[in-house]
């Protein structure tokens, strides 16, 4: 008991001391990411930081459905694939270059999104969840089964790499700054999100949505947005990475690996963005650093969800808030002055 | 042809159905969506088989320890991943992402155990078949239907007539008002998981026996379809949940013989989104489904 009340104790001391300190903290964590690919030269290592990165977006995207918006989406393997594909499909056959395929990936997915969104966010309760189970599944049979789009079983090869007005990228540190950028944005796009007027009616929709109602929200619209914007992040996710891995098939985009995703965002952290980083970054290092356990992966996931909730429900670094430790540690400071 | 596809398919939708009981009976009582359901589902025919195969054909021991064994793992589903969960008020979100974790447990397990490949398992029901015009009828098909529907007679004559069935619904309509009424709340949620698992025990168990196949995958599959059968016939209804089950059985069947057999498991999961486009109360939900 004592134990675990003094590393509570020195996690919190870390939070606030993180929290007065972020400037400084955003600012090295960003200096350490590009210094990175120079320092290290390891292929593997470099290769693990770029499929790190790669579910940092992933869970960034599915924080907001799932951390601010409470509804947990399965079927986000789905939009990642179907990302992919389209992306493969278009640099393949089409030669359009990297830019035009994230976007078309976007559009694409986004279009799916919305067209799963209507009927099911429209409810209460957790038909999302169910649904969306059903749609990754649907999803994968149609992939295996579309023989003359997606090859099947076989899958796709020898998608072109990246190519940006027509110069190709081919060395591992290119593919890292590509991805280190798109995780970036994300993260930009989604801090800006969250404390815009939409977030904040997201969070209120979570928290109660009765309440959230009487206030004005538009509830449907809000959350058909906010499960749009994530798919489409999933989606350019699969875009990057169809180019980067220049092979895709099936098995990659299954309901396994929406659960991944999902462990990733709630280990971390439901609805924070240092949590998705913490959760999606750790659970890439850590099977590869336990790889004699690799065939209980899944089942200590499985055991990890379970544990969590009973501890911890809301994650490791869920509910912190740094903006409100800030200022709770400036007044105390300056009541110390007085 | 298709009255051959019509009874293989009520066949199956009522093994469906009887999972989709277990479902609608948790759903009823806790508001909650239990995913380890169908992990319970496969838990069960893996068992049957390991008893059968270890007590040298014996089947009706086999399945007794089954049952007893699969009943057990649901109670530890509740006692485990959701008591304390419910002690501590969390958010609904939290017993889902539990129940989900338990059945990865359950899947991964068994995966390990025994490996991904498909197993054998014997027909322990097989007493030949026979024919009516085309349509070839086996009698382990007629023994299934009639299992199942005896088993639903007794579920429903259970929940809607005796006690222990309307302390079940008291539960279910509110649960601090039925404990003022002296019910022991924590009996009647644990009796709940233990009879969704006994009865998704007995449904792998037939199934398995049916085609004589029984892999690991089977439970997430079954679990999603048959959830989809409680919510096409009205989820917390019994009736409903029987005949949600049965619709998806024969059109599954169907649609699997017609269309494609490749996309036999996404016909489930569009009826599904299907229902809750037109109806998202189902068939013959009476609770009404709060709309945003």
């Amino acid at each position: 008991m004592k134990k675990t009340s003094k590393l509570s104790a020195c996690l919190s001391g870390f939070l606030k001391f993180a929290a007065l300190h972020q400037k400084l903290f955003i600012l090295g964590a960003l200096t350490l990411a590009i210094l990175f690919p120079f320092l290290i030269t390891d292929r593997y290592v470099m290769r693990l930081a770029v499929v790190g990165f790669m579910y940092v977006m992933l869970s960034l995207g599915l924080n907001l459905v799932t951390g601010y918006m409470g509804q947990m989406s399965f079927g986000h393997a789905a939009f990642w694939g179907i990302g992919a594909y389209t992306a493969a499909l278009l640099t393949k056959n089409l030669g359009l270059g990297t830019l035009p395929a994230f976007l078309a990936a976007a559009i694409v997915v986004g279009i799916f999104g919305f067209l799963l969104g209507l009927p099911v966010l429209k409810l209460k309760g957790y038909y999302l969840t169910i649904v969306t189970m059903g749609f990754c599944e649907i999803v994968r049979l149609v992939e295996l089964n579309w023989m003359p789009v997606t090859n099947g079983p076989m899958g796709i090869s020898g998608i072109p790499k990246f190519s940006f007005f027509g110069i190709s990228f081919h060395t591992y540190r290119s593919f890292y700054f590509i991805i280190l950028i798109l995780v970036i944005l994300t993260t930009l796009l989604i801090r800006r999100l969250i404390r815009s007027r939409f977030g904040l009616a997201l969070k209120s929709i979570r928290d109660d949505d009765v309440v959230a109602e009487a206030m004005g929200v538009p509830i449907v619209r809000y959350k058909i947005l906010a499960f749009v914007i994530s798919s489409m992040i999933a989606g350019v996710a699969g875009a990057f990475y169809a180019q980067y891995i220049t092979y895709i098939d099936p098995t990659s985009f299954t309901y396994n690996a929406s659960q991944e995703m999902l462990v990733m965002v709630i280990f971390g952290g439901l609805g924070s963005i240092p949590g998705s980083f913490l959760g999606a970054l750790a659970l890439t290092i850590l099977p590869e650093l336990l790889r004699d356990l690799m065939e209980y992966r899944m089942l200590i996931y499985g055991v990890l969800m379970v544990v969590m909730m009973l501890v911890k429900p809301d994650g490791i670094l869920g509910n912190v808030n740094f903006d409100y430790l800030k200022e709770q540690a400036a007044a105390r400071k300056k009541e110390a002055v007085k | 042809m298709f009255f051959q596809q019509l009874v293989n398919g009520i066949t199956i939708g009522s093994t469906y159905a009887l999972v989709a009981i277990g479902y609608s009976l948790v759903f009823g009582v806790l508001q909650l969506i239990n995913f380890a359901n169908g992990s319970l589902y496969m838990l069960g025919g893996y068992l049957t088989l390991v008893m059968y195969l270890s007590l040298h054909g014996n089947i009706g021991a086999a399945l007794l320890i089954s049952l007893v064994v699969t009943g057990f793992a649901g109670f530890l589903v509740d006692f485990v991943g959701l008591r304390k969960l419910r002690a501590d008020n969390a958010p609904r979100m939290a017993g889902l992402i539990s129940t989900l974790g338990i059945s990865t447990v359950i899947d991964n397990a068994i995966q390990i155990w025994f490996g991904t490949e498909t197993k054998a398992f014997p027909n322990f029901l097989d007493f030949g078949k026979f024919t009516i015009g085309k349509t070839v009828i086996s009698w382990t098909q007629i023994i299934i239907l009639t299992v199942s529907l005896l088993l639903m007679i007794v579920f429903s004559l259970i929940v809607y007539k005796t006690k222990a069935g309307k302390s079940m619904r008291a539960v279910a309509q509110n649960v601090n008002a039925a404990r003022l009424m002296g019910i022991d709340v924590k009996l009647v949620i644990s009796a709940t998981f233990i009879v969704s698992a006994i009865l998704a025990c007995i449904s792998g168990s037939l199934v398995g026996s049916y085609y004589q196949t029984i892999d690991t995958m089977m439970g997430f599959s079954v679990g999603m379809k048959t959830f989809a059968a409680a919510v096409l016939g009205g989820v917390g209804s019994l009736p409903g949940a029987m005949l949600g089950g049965l619709i998806v059985g024969v059109v599954e069947t169907i649609g699997a013989s017609y269309i494609s057999s490749g996309y036999r498991d996404a016909i489930a999961f569009l009826i599904l989104i299907l229902v809750l486009l037109i109806k998202p109360s189902g068939i013959l939900g009476k609770q009404k489904i709060e709309k945003m």
